[in-house]
C-alpha cells in the first residue's frame, strides 16, 4: 500500500507536456475531447499507400535547433519537444537544478523501424551498396535514443533510458520514474512515452496483415472501440511527457500538483502474443486499486485501453466487469476512440486527457460508440458526449500490449 | 564541374547539415570547424552527400583535406572536373 505512506515516498505529478493529434498543449487536448472532435485523418505512407492516421503537429525548433532535429529522430524530437514543456509546465527553477539528480524514462512501443525502413530504401536506390549507409543509423536506432537525445537538450547528466513495453508503456514509463524517485535514485523525472510509429510502414501493414487496420470512408468514424462496426486500430503519433517529484518536495516549492500515483501494477498475460487475457488483466487492475488502498467501487473513471480490434476489446470488456461489477459509480471512457491509438505514448497521453476531469468534473466520452458490440456493454461506460457535474476523486488508466504486457496506474486527487 | 561548381555544391550540401548556420559570410581560407558548428559526423555527411550525389570516394585518410572550404574545393577538383553539376 502507498496511500498514507510518508510524504517523500508520495510521487505526484507537476508538470505535464504533451503533442497529440488534438492539440499540443494540454487545455487543447481536454478542450478536443470534451467538445467530441476526432483527430483522424487520411494519410499516406510508401507501400501502404491511404489509410488513416492521428499526426501530431508542433513546432518542432521550439526547443531544439534546426540541425539537432535533422541530427534525431522523430521519437527524439517530440520526446524533446514534451519534456521541455513539463519542466516549464512545473514551474522548476531549471537553471539552478542538480541535473544529476534528474532521470528520463521514456515508454516506447518499439523504436528503429522508421529509420531503418528509411535506410533500406534509401540503399535499395544504391544498388544496395552499403557505402551508401548512414553512419546516423545506430544512433538514431539505439533503443535510448529518445530518452538520450532529452538529456543532451536538456543537459541531463542523471539516468536516462526507454522501456520497451509495447502499448503499455506510456504507464511503464511513469511508473518507472515513480519507482526510481521512491528508491532515491533521483529528485525529478521526466515520465512518460513516446511514439513516431506512424512513421513506419510496418506497423500499418502488420496491422493489415492482421485483418487489425482501421479503415472508414469517414476519417473521423473509424477509431471505434467497443463498437459492433469496430475494424481495427488507427495508429497515432504522439508523445506525453510528466515531472514527477515527491509531494514533500512538491509541497514545500508550493508546486501546482495535478494528481498522485498512489497505485499500480504491471504484469505478464503469460498466454499469447497477440490476444489479451482478461484474467491477467483484471488482476493488473485489481492490484492497481489495492496498492493504491483502495476498493473498485472507489474509482470514479477507468481510461480503457480498448483499441477497436475484434477479440481485443472484448477481453477488456470482461476484465472490466470482473473487477468493477455493477458498483454505481465507476464511470468508463476511451481516448483513441478521438485520436486513434498513439502506442508508446497511448498510456500517458490517455491519462493526461482524463487528469482535468479532478478540476473541471467532467468525463469525457467515448466517441462512435453508437452501436455497442453486446460482449463489450458497459453500462457505464460514457457515449457520445461528456459526463458532466462528477466529482472525480480517482482515475484508472490501463494500457495493455502485445506479449501481454499489462499495465495499470491509479491517479487520486490531492 | 568548375571550382565555383564545386564550391556551390559544398555549400548545397552544407546548407542541408548545418541549416542553422549562415553561410553567406563563409570564409573560404579558415577551417569549417571554427565558424561552422559541425563536429565529426557532420564531415561523414560531406563525405556520404558526395559519394551519393556524385559518386566520389574520398578514402578516410583524406578527409584532412576537408578542412577549409577552398582546402576542399583543391583536393576536388580533380576528381571532379570531368563530372557535369547535378
Amino acid at each position: 500500500m502507498v496511500s498514507g505512506s510518508p510524504d517523500q515516498q508520495r510521487i505526484v505529478i507537476t508538470g505535464i507536456g504533451l503533442t497529440s493529434p488534438l492539440g499540443n498543449t494540454l487545455a487543447d487536448l481536454r478542450a478536443g475531447l470534451l467538445a467530441g472532435r476526432s483527430g483522424v485523418e487520411p494519410y499516406e505512407i510508401r507501400y501502404v499507400g491511404k489509410t488513416l492516421a492521428g499526426v501530431c503537429r508542433f513546432e518542432e525548433t521550439r526547443f531544439q535547433s534546426r540541425k539537432d532535429v535533422r541530427r534525431g529522430t522523430r521519437a527524439g524530437c517530440i520526446a524533446v519537444y514534451c519534456s521541455n514543456d513539463a519542466i516549464l509546465d512545473a514551474g522548476l527553477p531549471w537553471s539552478d537544478l542538480d541535473k544529476s539528480r534528474v532521470g528520463v524514462y521514456i515508454g516506447l512501443t518499439e523504436h528503429g523501424n522508421v529509420e531503418t525502413e528509411n535506410e533500406v530504401y534509401e540503399l535499395s536506390q544504391y544498388d544496395h551498396d552499403i557505402k551508401f549507409w548512414s553512419h546516423h543509423h545506430n544512433p538514431r536506432t539505439v533503443a535510448n535514443n529518445p530518452a538520450g537525445e532529452v538529456t543532451i537538450n536538456l543537459g541531463i547528466t542523471g539516468p536516462h533510458y526507454t522501456i520497451g513495453a509495447a502499448c503499455a508503456a506510456g504507464n511503464a514509463g511513469l511508473i518507472q520514474g515513480a519507482q526510481m524517485l521512491r528508491l532515491g535514485e533521483v529528485d525529478y523525472a521526466l515520465a512518460g512515452g513516446v511514439s513516431e510509429s506512424i512513421r513506419t510502414f510496418g506497423i500499418f501493414a502488420s496491422f493489415k496483415s492482421q485483418g487489425a487496420l482501421a479503415s472508414h470512408e469517414d476519417p473521423t468514424k473509424a477509431s471505434r472501440p467497443f463498437d459492433k462496426a469496430r475494424n481495427g486500430i488507427v495508429v497515432a503519433e504522439g508523445g506525453c511527457m510528466y515531472l514527477l517529484e515527491r509531494y514533500s518536495d512538491a509541497r514545500a516549492r508550493g508546486a501546482k500538483i495535478y494528481g498522485e500515483l498512489v497505485g499500480y501494477a504491471m504484469n505478464s498475460d503469460a498466454t499469447d502474443f497477440v490476444l489479451p487475457n482478461p484474467e491477467r488483466q483484471a488482476e493488473c487492475m485489481e492490484k492497481a486499486i489495492r496498492t493504491a488502498g483502495l476498493t473498485p467501487d472507489q474509482i470514479d473513471i477507468v481510461s480503457t485501453h480498448a483499441t477497436g480490434t475484434s477479440g481485443g476489446d472484448v477481453q477488456e470488456a470482461q476484465a472490466l466487469r470482473r473487477v468493477f461489477r455493477e458498483n454505481e459509480r465507476t464511470l468508463y471512457n476511451n481516448s483513441k476512440s478521438f485520436f486513434g491509438h498513439a502506442m508508446g505514448a497511448a498510456g500517458a497521453l490517455e491519462l493526461a486527457g482524463n487528469l482535468p476531469s479532478f478540476a473541471d468534473g467532467a468525463c469525457h466520452a467515448t466517441l462512435n460508440l453508437t452501436d455497442p458490440e453486446p460482449e463489450c456493454d458497459l453500462p457505464r461506460m460514457v457515449r457520445d458526449t461528456p459526463r458532466e457535474g462528477v466529482r472525480v476523486d480517482t482515475i484508472l488508466n490501463n494500457s495493455f500490449g502485445m506479449l501481454g504486457i499489462n499495465s495499470s496506474v491509479v491517479i487520486k486527487r490531492v | 564541374m568548375t571550382k565555383d561548381d564545386i564550391r556551390e555544391t559544398i555549400i548545397d550540401i552544407l546548407s542541408d547539415i548545418a541549416p542553422d548556420d549562415d553561410l553567406t559570410q563563409l570564409r573560404d581560407d579558415v577551417a569549417f570547424r571554427e565558424q561552422l558548428q559541425l563536429d565529426s559526423m557532420d564531415f561523414l555527411d560531406i563525405v556520404m552527400e558526395l559519394r551519393k550525389r556524385y559518386r566520389v570516394q574520398i578514402p578516410e585518410e583524406e578527409y584532412l583535406h576537408l578542412r577549409s572550404m577552398s582546402s576542399t574545393v583543391e583536393y576536388l577538383e580533380p576528381r571532379m572536373r570531368d563530372l557535369q553539376k547535378v
